[in-house]
């Protein structure tokens, strides 16, 4: 398959995204790994290329242009910006157990628009754009929303530690339900014996007895009451398309009071989206769809695939993530409202299908 | 000709030539005990190859040898995709270990995957880096934490000694292979309830690069396979 042509759809894309008024940026390639591997932990060093730099440590090849683009942004940007780019990322793919077939490339192009604004309208622009761009392509549009959910969870009548420990585990589903089980079943009771085993290791016993302490009074709490359970599942699990979703979360925002902002802002960005000549009733809600994503998404989350095409990447994706700044470091620990999203060239080229409807 | 991959020293060996004695297949070291070469008798068409056991899941995969012995964890370690690769023949029923996580017996919180992912969660948050896990076995290690939904740690490479790591603050718990946990106790650690993150034993292979199925087909049923 041919690079150059996947280069020239990357330009393409590219184009409409300069066209809706974002300065291209080009990232490095080789990036210092210490970040990336402190923000995605050991997802990334799984499939990233790590390599040793004598003067810079350990460096990594652009697993990703989000965290570049942020940092870039925190250093020299003012608001409201828009930036484009076109380029390789590069990610192992393991195959697990057995070979595919098929194996998914190891190095691939990304062409993305992040958009940092404090513009309520901005979500909007971003899927709009999304979607004008794709639209020849038939693809189907998925959205799901984070902040919706995290409200959901900060509703919950829990101890500050309990409510800490559902929305830390909020992107691993298992881990989550598991938690949230044992939140809503009388707390047991704990032991711990003493080991006769000496100190050894750099968590100290002053750690260890915070934590203790912390199930002590934990195992005091009473048990989260079953409709609080029964409607944060109900919650999790819709899934339709768009104005049935909104119809569906109204009916719940009058017994959890706390996503009914979450649930105004989804019915904004809604009718921005018709406003902008787009038939919602196509687009997928899935209230969890934002569950499978990176971690640093906390608000609108969307993607685009190509029916038929289940064991592949979603074609486009991306969302809102205004923690990512914080978490990153360089910005005093403030957020900065960020949301942006990338294409894979490669796959439209697969697709074979015309690329890009108005400005290419 | 049959290529065949045997470890080539200690009890791995002498455990593997016994397995096949009892088979009816002799097979010995030539000459000295320092000379990497076999000898085959009771099969015709076999030629002994000796080698490392971490050597052996590679050189199955390249199909410079039809068969191998060596740990099922070396093969799931080693080969990215090993069921392309190899096909297991037959558990040896020797060469046991598990897999485990083991972290300092002193954490009397700490007894389950959930209390470990919870302190690790802690441990960041406290630290401001991820809890460090000393292990050899990076992707079974991380596969298993993965599909066991544990966040906020970090592996550290740790090629031997590893036990050792938790006592000199290089890291925070360990992941590697016991088959008495005679070491870890040794070295105040404790192994995580629960299932290990693999059973391994030695296992005979067949790789499938190296073709002669046929051949080799009739070699494993001679061996009553």
């Amino acid at each position: 398959m041919s690079k150059r042509e996947k280069q020239a759809i990357g330009q393409q894309i590219l184009a409409a995204f300069r066209a809706a008024g974002a300065q291209e940026v080009a990232p490095d390639l080789l990036l210092p790994a210490e970040t990336l591997l402190d923000l995605y932990g050991e997802d990334i060093r799984a499939r990233a290329y790590v390599t040793q730099d004598p003067i810079r440590g350990e460096m990594m090849l652009r697993p990703d242009f989000t965290v570049p683009v942020v940092q870039m942004h925190m250093q020299n940007g003012a608001e409201p910006a828009r930036y484009c780019y076109l380029g390789e990322v590069f990610r192992k793919q393991d195959h697990g157990e057995t070979r595919p077939e098929h194996p998914r490339d190891n190095e691939y192009l990304q062409a993305g628009f992040e958009l940092f604004a404090r513009d309520p309208d901005a979500d909007a622009e971003v899927f709009a754009l999304f979607h004008s761009v794709l639209k020849p392509l038939g693809l189907q549009a998925s959205m799901g929303d984070m902040d919706l959910l995290m409200d959901a969870v900060r509703a919950l009548p829990l101890s500050g530690a309990r409510r800490a420990a559902l929305l830390h585990h909020i992107w691993r589903p298992r881990r989550f339900a598991k938690a949230l089980a044992r939140f809503a079943a009388p707390a047991e009771a704990r032991s711990f014996p003493e080991s006769g085993a000496p100190w050894t290791g750099l968590r100290s016993p002053a750690e260890m007895q915070a934590r203790i302490d912390r199930l002590r009074s934990d195992a005091a709490e009473a048990p989260l009451p079953p409709q609080w359970v029964e409607r944060l599942e109900r919650l999790f699990a819709i899934q339709a398309p768009a104005p049935e979703a909104l119809r569906q979360l109204r009916g719940l925002a009058a017994e959890i009071p706390d996503i009914a902002e979450a649930v105004d802002r989804l019915e904004r960005n809604l009718a921005a989206l018709s406003a902008r000549g787009i038939d919602v009733s196509q687009v997928h809600f899935d209230a969890s769809h934002g569950r499978h994503t990176m971690e640093y998404y906390d608000g609108m989350t969307f993607s685009f695939a190509a029916a038929g095409r289940e064991d592949w990447p979603p074609v486009a994706s991306g969302g809102r993530y205004d923690a990512l700044a914080a978490v990153l470091g360089q910005a005093q620990g403030r957020s900065i409202p960020a949301v942006g999203g990338i294409i894979r060239p490669g796959l439209v080229h697969e697709l074979g299908g015309p690329v890009l409807g108005k400005s290419a | 000709m049959i290529r065949l991959g045997v470890p080539s020293k200690g009890r791995l060996m002498e455990q593997t030539f016994d397995w096949f004695a009892e088979r009816g297949v002799r097979l010995s070291r030539a000459g000295s005990d320092r000379e990497y070469a076999g000898r085959v008798e009771g099969a015709e068409n076999v030629a002994l190859v000796l080698l490392s056991a971490g050597e052996i899941p590679r050189e199955l995969q390249a199909g410079r040898i039809h068969l191998g012995v060596t740990g099922t964890d070396l093969i799931r370690e080693k080969l990215a995709g090993w069921r392309s690769h190899v096909e297991e023949l037959a558990p040896m029923g020797f060469g046991h270990a598990d897999l485990i996580l083991a972290v300092p017996a002193c954490w009397r919180d700490c007894e389950s995957l959930d209390d470990f992912a919870t302190i690790a969660r802690d441990f960041r948050a406290e630290h401001g880096f991820r809890l460090r896990i000393a292990t050899k076995y990076h992707r079974l290690v991380r596969a298993w934490l993965s599909a066991e939904e544990v966040a906020d740690y970090q592996l550290v490479d740790s090629q031997g000694a590893t036990e050792g790591t938790v006592a000199n603050l290089t890291a925070e718990a360990i992941a590697d292979i016991t088959s008495s946990g005679e070491t870890l106790r040794a070295n105040h650690l404790k192994v995580i309830e629960g299932a290990p993150i693999l059973r391994s034993q030695a296992t005979l292979l067949r790789s499938v690069a190296a073709g002669d199925a046929a051949e080799v087909r009739e070699f494993a049923a001679r061996l009553g396979l």
